[in-house]
């Protein structure tokens, strides 16, 4: 492999395997049992409980006892009446989050591994929402976004503008949520790509200056494509978290005003609390349908991308 | 791999010490309890302010009474998330001895013949008022004590609001709006509504049932069979009828959407709100720091259209129940007996001023109850209360809060509510199993 | 000229990340050293009283300290699932990308697997005490392991990626093969996405109340988040007891932050994977 072209990236089918092929045939490098640990904690703790709720989806199950009812409870799901602006709302939440998260994820990154002063505070400033816990996060912006005594809106009110009830009204209410989950989850893309660009070798950026580039051109030639496992992990993580998460969602609107903030997430939860348990494990299997629809093929996609 | 490094195996022994330890200590407990020949009672409550007085009370005067028996409280949150942590412990069989947990339709999901210990015709009972039993019922077998005092669900008003722009107690909705009219001009908020708490959004519907109920007397029986609709009975709109008016005549206060309970209570009761639809339990957490409370704010059944049937809508008392899996059983009845005693309710005074009128035989009001409390205890004398809903039916759909809200934020109409809400309940029926949906 | 831009410009950027990440801090560290009737109003407010140490009193010697034995519960909660996430999942991760296959493309499936699917926890129970491990703190290390291994193998899997083949085999030539090829050779190099996995999941793990709410349950059991859980209604007309709950539990993972923040930086300056 040459320097010109760059270390591989994302987990595709590697070039070298022609050449390791002999190795592999006596004892391969990367054994297998290597998975053991891992492998066996994941499938007792995870997979086979949730075979079981697998199975669960076709019964009407009150914790207490179950009747199979067959496939009535994905009927019953997709019948739900505010699944439509659920299915939108998740849409719309998890492009809006993941892709600020990843634009600004970079842009913070970039600047808090460059020369600036003060970059270890800055770090630890981004980084602090990540810390706090969601409830009071939720607690605290529900009050900073009070429509007369938050404080967003008093500073609104300082350049005369009147702002809405940001929470309480249904045409802000999942912008706002999107909002606040980009303030509280962008500290954790922005580590990532740290981890990523800390993770260029120097040679890149020497034979960059060698050649008298710019700061943009140093951006635009090394950091943005040699980061990209960064970038891969940042977009498949948040965008999963987009498309489950209702934490935030829950936290500050319950899904409200009405049904105008829900999210698929949100509407098996409300199931969920209402003891439908039965019903909510379908909806879950079929958001997990529906996530892995979306997320195979673009994982597939970012996987093989090459660096150019 | 070479050996660890110092600090790893600094991290590793201390780890390995403190799990030591914490085994340690609850063996020793153990064996003390062994050895002392007493009996430690688990009791799992809720964590609201009142809850957990109430609970601490009846565990404090317990244990003074009976010093071989040692009750230990664990909370956990209320709402939703605290039924699903009951549920997951009665069918994985790690319940506490003793729980609190509601009476009425939300009880019938916990399986209580199969969970909780049957106290038919045990002298457990021998205090609690007849009348009470079948909310805490299930078959004909009744399985808990009330923990707390009953509740007026319809309107709390600022007397002091009332008194300054010489209002009466209205008895008719159209009486109320044209209140509504005269405080709205004095600029006081009418109607406090805290949607941000979606439960609170409720109280217009779930407290007309008394209305509902001298106009269509077989409703309940009738819903449960899925005979009855909500969108298809008059008396049974007119919640969602009301919540819709309130907000179309602007008589919320600025901001309801993101207004939380606590704020609608500060409103109330410091008069900056006259009106609040809301349960007369809320009430004695704000004492602390509201002293005025107890005098300032009074208690109306939600007002119907006939001023000759004016009553009002209340909630039966959540109860103590015993879950089946207990090894002190004796000790966990005992505890119950006292309960529901009037020895016991006395306790609950002393903590927490009563809200309402107790459920068990011979405990009285004290003088010094809330005003709330004096105001529901003449509906009662004069006969004129209905339990709601979820006490004469298992069914209560679960979305009612969001659809209320979204009634009364005018992005739905009325009607249109009402026929969400009966699919809700259809869903709610199904999953239930119940015969005839 | 152009250092003053500069000297600008990092006002700027200064300037915005404390108007828009310190704001929310400062609301809470206020109403955390309010009286409980002003902390009510939940507004940003100068505090008119000041009863810091009397709320700092109040919240850790609540419930018989269940604070401070939820502090211990939590760290060795946090510490021991943590290190099992970062072994397990790195090698894991490690074979992962480097052995494409059928086996490789199952793995694939279930890291996004678990990625997506949300846990099943009566199920788990179940399985819990089926192995006599329910309701005791290695049962909920595992649970915690489990559900936080996909994220850590997504991101170690991505960053294995970028580390060129080239060295296995020189380290093959010098006799190394798997377990030691793994953790002489590629672990070290993994530094700065091995903080990363650290970091994120211990937050991960410390702050989660859920799967501690329903696996390991009981006060004495009690992890962090869930005292602030049972704050949060308990302590409804009492928002300055929350915050200082709130803060409370907020400042050690953000000491455990500035630590491996160093790191990060002392990483950097190090020099990172020649090519």
């Amino acid at each position: 492999m040459t320097k010109q072209a760059g270390p591989r990236t994302g987990p595709g089918p590697a070039r070298t395997r022609r050449r390791s092929r002999p190795l592999t045939r006596n004892r391969s490098p990367y054994p297998y049992w290597l998975y053991l640990p891992a492998g066996a904690v994941f499938l007792l703790i995870f997979l086979v409980p949730t075979g079981l709720a697998f199975y669960f989806s076709l019964t009407r199950w009150t914790l207490f006892d179950s009747t199979f009812v067959g496939l009535e409870n994905f009927r019953d799901f997709l019948a739900e009446q505010n699944l439509r602006v659920g299915f939108q709302n998740t849409l719309v939440y998890a492009v809006l989050t993941s892709g600020l998260k990843v634009v600004l994820g970079l842009g913070l990154g970039v600047l808090l591994t460059g020369r600036l002063r003060l970059r270890g505070f800055l770090r630890a400033v981004v980084f602090f929402p990540v810390l706090v816990s969601t409830v009071a996060v939720g607690i605290t912006f529900s009050a900073l976004l009070r429509p007369d005594t938050g404080l967003v809106n008093r500073a609104l009110a300082v350049v005369g503008i009147s702002g809405p009830d940001w929470l309480g009204d249904a045409t802000t209410a999942l912008l706002s949520v999107g909002l606040v989950d980009v303030w509280a989850g962008v500290g954790l893309a922005t580590v990532i790509y740290i981890a990523g660009i800390l993770s260029i070798p120097q040679d890149y950026y020497q034979a960059v200056a060698v050649d008298g580039g710019t700061a943009w051109h140093r951006f635009r030639h090394v950091t943005l494509p040699l980061s990209w496992p960064a970038t891969y992990s940042v977009i498949i993580l948040s965008l999963i978290g987009g498309l489950r998460s209702f934490e935030f969602v829950w936290t500050m609107t319950r899904g409200g005003p009405g049904f105008s903030s829900d999210v698929i997430a949100s509407i098996i939860y409300k199931q969920y609390q209402a003891g439908f348990f039965g019903l909510s494990t379908a909806g879950n299997v079929l958001l997990f349908l529906i996530v892995t629809a979306l997320v195979l093929p673009l994982n597939h996609f970012l996987g093989r991308r090459q660096v150019t | 791999m070479k050996t660890p490094p110092p600090a790893l195996r600094t991290v590793v022994a201390v780890l390995a010490t403190a799990a030591l330890t914490a085994c340690g200590a609850s063996g020793d407990e153990q064996a003390g309890e062994q050895a002392g020949g007493s009996v430690t009672l688990s009791f799992l409550t809720g964590s609201d302010q009142s809850t957990v007085d109430t609970s601490k009370a009846l565990a404090d005067a317990f244990m003074k009474a009976n010093p071989n028996i040692k009750i230990e409280i664990e909370n956990q949150p209320g709402g939703s998330e605290g039924d699903n942590i009951i549920k997951t412990r009665l069918s994985t069989g790690e319940m506490s001895d003793v729980f609190w947990y509601n009476s009425g339709s939300l009880l019938q999901a916990l399986n209580p013949a199969q969970t909780m210990v049957d106290l038919t015709g045990d002298p457990v009972l021998a205090n609690v008022q007849p009348d009470y039993l079948p909310v805490v019922s299930q078959d004909g077998k009744a399985f808990g004590v009330p923990a707390t005092t009953l509740a007026g669900g319809g309107i709390l008003y600022n007397r002091k609001v009332y008194e300054r722009l010489g209002l009466q107690v209205p008895k008719t909705w159209d009486e109320f709006m044209a209140n509504n009219e005269k405080i709205k001009a004095a600029n006081i908020t009418p109607v406090v509504s805290t949607f941000k708490d979606t439960w609170t959004s409720q109280l217009f519907v779930l407290s007309d049932f008394y209305n509902v109920r001298a106009a269509t007397p077989n409703f309940a029986a009738d819903y449960t069979a899925g005979k009855a609709k909500f969108a298809t009975t008059p008396a049974a709109i007119g919640g969602f009828q009301h919540l819709a008016d309130v907000h179309a005549k602007g008589y919320m206060n600025k901001g309801f959407g993101s207004a939380v309970l606590d704020q609608g209570l500060k409103m109330l009761i410091e008069g900056t709100g006259a009106h609040y639809p809301m349960l007369t339990t809320l009430l004695p957490a704000q004492l602390e720091n509201y002293p005025q409370t107890a005098t300032d704010v009074g208690f109306f059944g939600l007002p119907g259209t006939d001023a000759a049937k004016h009553g009002a809508t209340v909630w039966e008392p959540a109860a103590l129940y015993i879950a089946k899996t207990t090894e002190h059983l004796d000790a966990a009845k005992k505890f119950l007996a006292f309960v529901a005693s009037p020895a016991g309710t006395d306790a609950v005074t002393a903590a927490v001023r009563p809200s309402g009128p107790y459920r068990v035989k011979g405990s009285k009001l004290p003088e010094d109850a809330l005003q709330v409390a004096k105001d529901l205890q003449v509906y009662i004398d004069q006969s004129a209360t209905s339990p709601a809903l979820e006490f004469l039916s298992p069914i209560k759909g679960p979305s009612l809060e969001q659809i209320t809200v979204a009634v009364g934020s005018g992005l739905t109409p009325p009607a249109e509510g009402a026929a969400q809400y009966d699919k809700d309940v259809e869903k709610q029926a199904k999953q239930l199993g119940l015969a005839g949906w | 000229m152009r250092s003053l831009k500069r000297a600008g410009a990092e006002g700027v950027v200064l300037l915005l990340a404390t108007v828009i990440f310190l704001v929310p801090f400062s609301f809470m560290v206020l109403t955390a050293v309010k009286d409980d009737v002003q902390s009510a109003d939940l507004d940003f407010a100068w505090p008119t009283n000041w009863p810091i140490v009397q709320n700092l009193v109040e919240v850790i010697e609540a419930r018989d300290y269940i604070l401070l034995r939820a502090f211990v519960n939590s760290i060795i909660l946090t510490v021991a699932s943590v290190t099992l996430i970062v072994i397990a999942g790195a090698m894991a991760a490690f074979v992962l990308q480097r052995r494409p296959g059928r086996v490789g493309a199952v793995a694939n499936f279930l890291v996004l697997t678990g990625l997506i699917v949300p846990p099943a926890v009566v199920p788990t129970i179940w399985l819990l005490q089926a192995i006599g491990l329910f309701k005791t703190l290695p049962g909920l290390v595992l649970v915690e392991v489990a559900f936080g291994l996909a994220y850590a193998m997504l991101l170690f899997r991505a960053f294995i990626a970028a580390i060129p083949r080239e060295l296995d085999q020189a380290a093959m030539m010098d006799g190394c093969g798997g377990l030691s090829l793994f953790f002489r050779v590629i672990f070290p190099l993994l530094r700065p996405v091995t903080i990363t996995v650290v970091l994120t999941s211990s937050v991960r793990v410390f702050n989660d109340f859920v799967n501690p709410l329903y696996f390991l349950p009981g006060d004495d059991n009690a992890t962090v988040q869930v005292t602030l859980y049972n704050f949060q209604s308990q302590y409804s007309t009492q928002w300055n007891l929350l915050f200082m709950d709130i803060v409370l539990i907020t400042i050690p993972p953000l000491l455990a932050f500035v630590f491996f923040n160093r790191k990060i930086v002392a990483g950097m300056t190090a020099g990172s994977i020649k090519g």
